[in-house]
């Protein structure tokens, strides 16, 4: 499955992390990410239970926070929210837009004692 | 009920500790990004030419390879890296043709990345090889979403698949510079509109370069040669100047 990869990712960067804050404890671990990032939430969810069990993130929560993917209108420079990857744009309808936020997979940040 | 914890105690308090954030902003695929950044610099400096196979299973990615490298190996110096989750099948079947080979194995993993592929270089010698044939695990997925330095990724898509695949997995035909729709010979006997798919990849990806080819009978395969040859030669003499 993809998302443990990405978990295990995760779990890296904020042990890492953790451990160059000298954190005691992890409250919480927020990541940013893109409705077209082509990863299911709830996987992570699951995913992160099972990769932080044992280490200072066991119990910690996961807090996932979507980026509304949005896409640039070539011809005619309108902003518009996308729902899939082939929405046209609302104003003029051209189907070429380009995709400026909505792919990002980043942890944001952690709340720590 | 407690709205610290949720649970149903009334009457007991947590510590007040006080809690810190950390902002870390980094990208969750900064690692492999970075290791494909190495890979991608070890081609450069050698002039190897890399390609990334992805497709959906069963498209035809060994099939082709094994083609490819019958046709070419005399002209050209390859080596393959096969992923797929079990098994020795695929690298069995390229090393009939006597091409260097290494299979990787990724259990549980869906998509080879950019550090399996690092590791799988130390197989070959790099100082005479000339294009590297990466065949991804059959995954239209998550493939798009790892960078394992290739200079391009290569969607197959065989003609028994139907014809809306670009849209239905746009990401990964968004990340591929080439498509090969496979399996041509079968036209007569599926329902698969060439002209729609064409359609349908060039609106997910403007511009995206299309061969149609058949790994049975050889159709198409002479255009495919043509731009794999021109594009090797490009990577070799970038890397001599
Ligand atoms: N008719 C026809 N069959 C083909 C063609 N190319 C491949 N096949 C058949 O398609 C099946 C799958 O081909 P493979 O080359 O193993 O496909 P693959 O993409 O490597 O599969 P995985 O590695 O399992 O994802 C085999 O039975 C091939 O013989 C073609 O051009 N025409
Ligand atoms: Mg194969
Ligand atoms: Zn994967
Ligand atoms: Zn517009
Ligand atoms: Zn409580
Ligand atoms: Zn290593």
């Amino acid at each position: 499955m993809h998302e443990l990869g990405i978990t295990q990712s995760i779990v890296e960067i904020a042990l890492r992390t953790a451990e160059g804050q000298q954190a005691k404890k992890i409250h919480s671990v927020t990541l940013e990410v893109g409705s077209l990032a082509g990863v299911v939430a709830e996987a992570l969810q699951f995913c992160y239970e099972a990769c932080s069990k044992e280490s200072l993130l066991e119990g910690s929560r996961l807090i996932i926070e979507e980026v509304q993917a949005q896409a640039r209108c070539r011809d005619c420079a309108v902003e518009y929210p996308l729902t899939d990857m082939l929405d046209c744009c609302p104003a003029c309808g051209s189907a070429s837009g380009d995709l400026f936020c909505g792919e990002e997979l980043r942890i944001k940040e952690m709340e720590i004692d | 009920m407690c709205i610290d914890c949720g649970c149903a105690a009334p009457d007991h308090h947590h510590e007040e500790t006080p809690r810190k954030t950390v902002r870390i902003e980094e990208d969750i695929l900064a690692k492999n990004n970075r290791l494909a950044a190495g890979n991608r610099a070890l081609f450069a400096r050698q002039g190897i030419f890399s390609l990334n196979l992805v497709s959906s299973p069963g498209s035809g990615k060994t099939s082709l390879l094994e083609k490819t490298l019958a046709d070419l190996k005399n002209e050209i110096n390859f080596a393959v890296l096969e992923g797929d989750q079990q098994t020795a099948n695929d690298a069995e079947r390229i090393a009939t043709t006597g091409v260097p080979v290494h299979q990787i194995n990724t259990g549980a993993g869906c998509h080879l990345d950019a550090h399996m592929v690092g590791h799988g270089l130390e197989h070959f010698d790099l100082d005479s090889l000339q294009i590297l044939m990466i065949e991804n695990v059959g995954n239209l997925v998550c493939p798009a979403s790892f960078d394992l330095g290739e200079d391009f990724k290569v969607s197959l898509l065989s003609v028994t698949e139907g014809e809306d695949k670009p849209l239905k997995y746009p990401q990964m035909f968004r990340a591929s510079e080439i498509m090969l729709i496979n399996k041509v010979d079968l036209l007569p006997y599926v329902q698969f509109d060439l002209a729609k798919c064409r359609e349908y990849a060039e609106r997910v990806h403007p511009g995206i370069k299309i061969f149609e080819i058949s790994c049975y009978r050889g159709e198409g395969l002479d255009a495919w040669y043509s731009w794999l040859k021109e594009q090797a030669e490009r990577k070799a003499c970038r890397n001599k100047e």
